[in-house]
């Protein structure tokens, strides 16, 4: 176990923990955008900034990375933290000024629109968390999308804009994007989603489409149950 | 090539070298590093060859890196035995005819050289050799001495000691200055705590940016747990305008080298990685030829020197974006990922390259390691400062007459770099800022000329050493127009990770551009403070870290000049055109019709011997008048 101090409460923590999860033990609660339990974290959005001071040196860090030290005091709403995240919640009101998420943190956070910045209306909801590359990639499995270009030009998509071939149209990063941005539209027996359109699976009890036979095959092939097995859904089986 | 296992072996390979460099015949020498071959080297090389060629001369023809002065480029140096060196600059392929004939028949009457060496200095060895004995020939009267050579003269030449000296195809040559007999030393008579000792009490500081203290990181990952750990020579470069790694890597590629595997004997690495930019071609060609030469000799693979240590170099060539020089997105992206950096909470030198530990220097850093352990780490420390030990090698560029590249010992002061070096600011104009440390250094006023150049007085004045690049102003530079320049570079390489870089050196950018062009509002700047600091304290990695460095700067010594922007309206130094205004100052104004002329829209107009005007609607501000008038009638404000 490790010892340390956040906001003033002494606090005893695994060993390994980000500052994040021992916060959050302790019902103290940091803001975050871009991490997520089941996956890697990857300081993106830095919303979760806190300040550590070791000694007499303290230093802003973002708490979903760096893990507990013993003796160290954490501080999540010092002046300098508070400054990181207004600026940081200022520029995403000014990039995604439609996004309802942003709009009701930033009032939760006490954070007013920056009027010097002039609000962006081609980026859609999309905050570059990264949530969805890594949720495709890492517990998918198809990679399906990735980022192009860079700095603020930078946007998430399939490689070129163009139907993916890879994508399975699962549709786990629409449910993982904390926003809302990535479009996906399940009508009868067909889903649309990153502009492909998929062919979905009745189940065979239920008659219910529940799945796109993409995602099915996909998963008869990398687990080896007979697609014939996959073809009823999670409430019939 | 023949093996080099001894002693005896690396004493031949010497005496040869010794042979090449100072032959028994003439030889020339053309500077054709990228510096050299832009300001047309390669015609003056093909034209000295065809000549030698066509009249059968017995002479050695050969090419060398840079000197660094630039602006005296294409550079000749004529060696002819028992003679001084003869350096002719600004060489043209039409002067080679005469210059060979001068080398034929003994005389330097035609073709004056530039400058003449009369001995070299062979840094790593302490020694000095003559090119000649006895007095100077009395020819060389009126021609200055290298050391005389106001460009020159206050150098001290560690890291780009063999540049523009040898030629770097040559693995004899770098031996003969010395080379490799320093990782003889190291690996036959030092142990690796003994070599990092040494490169501790030498002060090295990483020549890469941080300036973190060389033999501290080796020691780390030294330390580090692994079997497996590697180390990484930094030749990303991506501070636009600035060569001097470029110029090692082209110059004296075995220098890199050799450090590297002292280095990486001291850490306990077996593989090595050089990341070379994409944009440099030549660099990888003499270092690709460099480690072929060196693995033919056995100076790198298995059992080197018969010490029992395996080592290799792999080079890799990066797609050149700026943040790629960053050591956690160099690292991913040798490893084929990418370049973007990843928070470095956990240490590359613990987890590093594929997770191992791994000992990232940049160019320069390696390049001081094989004089450091021939002279011993005191010898290094006692030069320079204090707490910034040796030298720094720094591309001088701007308003300054002497363009190049410089080494200098670390703690002289800016006056030194830019008058006496730099030969002053030309056009007699006013020296007003010098910006040091890249992209996202800082702006450092005239009245701080006298400023030592060491790590933390940069830091301390709100730039920074950086890599090296130094950027020469006058008079006539917008500091806000200056400020909006690097931060638009800055814009377009942050990777996009981190929102406070993407977002907020974005949001900076578009709020620059309002002030240069009117449209600043009260409260701008305290904005742009504000902003600052959180982009500082929030940005992943140093690149964000460091972004607002060019506006803060700028702020804190020439914020009546922002004021002047968003109050006045105005640009003192005239250069924002859409604060200011092109009229003609009927008191000088001779009506000579030659704005009329120029002017390419036809604002400036006016009947000879009239007082002439300039019509605002029409004038697009090019300056063409400005150029044309000879009383200097044209008032821009
Ligand atoms: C955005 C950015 C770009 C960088 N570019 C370079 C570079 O081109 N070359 C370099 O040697 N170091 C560069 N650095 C510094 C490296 O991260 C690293 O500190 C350095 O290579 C370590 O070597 P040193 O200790 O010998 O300086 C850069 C850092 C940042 C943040
Ligand atoms: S689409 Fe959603 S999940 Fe993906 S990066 Fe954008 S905000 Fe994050
Ligand atoms: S600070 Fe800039 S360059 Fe560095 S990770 Fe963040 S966005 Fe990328
Ligand atoms: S939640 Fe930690 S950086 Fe986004």
């Amino acid at each position: 176990m490790v010892n340390l101090v956040i906001d003033g409460k002494k606090i005893q923590a695994k060993e390994g923990i980000t500052l994040l999860e021992a916060a959050r033990e302790n019902g103290i609660d940091i803001p975050t955008l871009c991490s997520h339990e089941s996956l890697e974290p990857s300081g993106a959005c830095r919303l979760c900034s806190v300040e550590v001071t070791k000694g007499n040196r303290s230093k802003i860090v973002t708490s979903c990375i760096y893990t507990v030290e013993e003796g160290i005091k954490v501080n999540t709403e010092s002046e300098r933290v508070k400054k990181v995240r207004k600026l940081i919640m200022e520029l995403l009101l000014a990039r995604n000024p439609d996004s309802d998420v942003i709009i009701e943190l930033a009032e939760k956070l006490g954070v007013k629109p920056q009027k010097r910045f002039l609000p962006d209306h081609d980026k859609g909801k999309c905050i570059l968390c990264r949530l969805c590359i890594k949720t495709c990639e890492t517990i998918v499995g198809v990679s399906a999308i990735g980022f192009s270009s860079r700095g603020a030009t930078k946007i998430v998509g399939t490689p070129f804009d163009e139907e993916s071939d890879v994508c399975i149209g699962c549709g786990a990063c629409a449910y993982v994007c904390p926003t809302g941005h990535i479009q996906m539209e399940t009508t009868g027996d067909t889903r649309t989603i990153w502009g492909r359109t998929f062919k979905m699976t009745a189940c065979n009890v239920c008659g219910r489409y529940f799945a796109p036979e993409d995602q099915l095959k996909y998963i008869s092939q990398k687990t080896g149950v007979p697609l014939k097995e996959l073809s009823t859904c999670t409430s019939c089986r | 090539m023949s093996k080099i296992v001894k002693m005896e072996d690396l004493n031949k390979a010497k005496k040869r070298g010794l042979d090449a460099l100072m032959p028994r015949k003439t030889k020339i020498m053309v500077g054709m590093a990228t510096s050299g071959i832009a300001s047309g080297a390669g015609e003056v090389y093909r034209a000295l060859d065809s000549e030698i060629k066509k009249r059968k001369a017995d002479i050695i023809l050969k090419k060398t890196g840079s000197m660094g002065m630039d602006c005296i480029e294409p550079l000749v140096d004529v060696i002819t035995p028992n003679m001084p060196r003869m350096a002719y600059g600004r060489v043209t392929a039409k002067q080679v005819p005469a210059i060979i004939d001068q080398i034929l028949n003994g005389s330097i009457d035609k073709e004056k050289p530039t400058y003449y060496m009369g001995e070299e200095d062979f840094i790593v060895t302490g020694e000095k050799i003559k090119y000649y004995k006895g007095k100077k020939p009395a020819s060389l009267k009126g021609i200055n001495a290298i050391g005389d050579v106001p460009f020159y003269k206050k150098q001290v030449k560690l890291a780009t000691r063999n540049c523009g000296l040898i030629d770097p195809e040559n693995i004899d040559e770098y031996i003969a200055k010395g080379g490799y007999f320093s990782l003889y030393k190291a690996l036959t008579t030092m142990t690796p705590d003994e070599i990092i000792e040494d490169v501790v009490k030498s002060g090295l500081r990483g020549r890469g940016g941080g300036g973190f203290p060389a033999g501290t990181k080796w020691r780390s990952c030294r330390d580090a747990e692994g079997d497996i750990k590697y180390v990484i020579c930094n030749g990303d470069e991506g501070d636009p305008g600035a060569y001097m790694d470029r110029s090692l890597m082209e110059g004296d590629p075995h220098s890199v080298i050799e450090g590297m595997i002292i280095g990486a004997y001291a850490i306990g690495a077996h593989e090595g990685y050089i990341y070379v930019r994409n944009e440099y071609p030549l660099a990888v060609a003499n270092l690709t030829k460099a480690i072929e030469q060196a693995r033919a000799c056995g100076l790198l693979g298995k059992n080197i020197l018969k010490s029992g240590f395996d080592f290799d170099i792999r080079i890799s060539q990066g797609a050149g974006a700026f943040v790629c020089g960053e050591s956690t997105a160099l690292m991913a992206s040798l490893e084929g990922k990418a370049g973007e950096p990843r928070a470095k909470y956990v240490h590359t030198v613990e987890h590093g390259l594929w997770n191992r530990p791994s000992n990232l220097n940049n160019v320069e850093t390696w390049a001081n390691v094989p004089l450091i352990i021939a002279r011993g780490g005191n010898w290094f420390s006692a030069i320079g400062d204090k707490a910034s030990t040796g030298t720094k090698v720094f591309s001088l560029v701007g308003k300054v007459n002497n363009i190049g590249l410089v080494e200098v010992p670390m703690g002289i002061p800016l006056r030194d770099i830019i008058y006496d070096i730099g030969g002053g600011i030309p056009d007699g104009k006013e020296f007003k800022a010098i910006q040091t440390g890249g992209p996202s250094g800082g702006c450092i006023p005239a009245k701080l000329v006298e400023l030592p150049v060491t790590f933390d007085d940069l830091k301390k004045a709100g730039s920074m050493m950086g890599s090296g690049g130094m950027i020469v102003m006058d008079e006539k530079t917008c500091m806000v127009d200056i400020a909006r320049y690097f931060i638009e570079f800055l814009e377009s390489e942050s990777c996009g990770k981190c929102v406070p870089c993407r977002e907020g050196v974005h949001r900076m950018k578009q709020i620059l551009e309002d002030i240069c062009e009117g449209r600043g509002q009260e409260g701008d700047i305290e904005l742009l403070e504000d902003m600052a600091g959180a982009i500082i304290d929030g940005s992943l990695c140093a690149l964000g870290g460091s972004a607002p460095n060019p506006v803060l700067s700028t702020i804190k010594y020439f914020r009546e000049e922002y004021e002047a922007h968003i109050r006045d309206k105005k640009c003192p130094a005239a250069v924002c055109k859409a604060l200011i205004e092109y009229r003609i100052d009927p008191d000088k104004c001779t009506g000579c019709g030659l704005c009329p002329r120029v002017c390419p829209t036809g604002a400036a107009k006016g009947k000879i011997k009239k007082i002439h005007t300039i019509d605002q609607k029409k004038c697009i501000k090019c300056g063409a008048c400005v150029e044309s008038c000879k009383y200097d009638a044209i008032i821009v404000e």
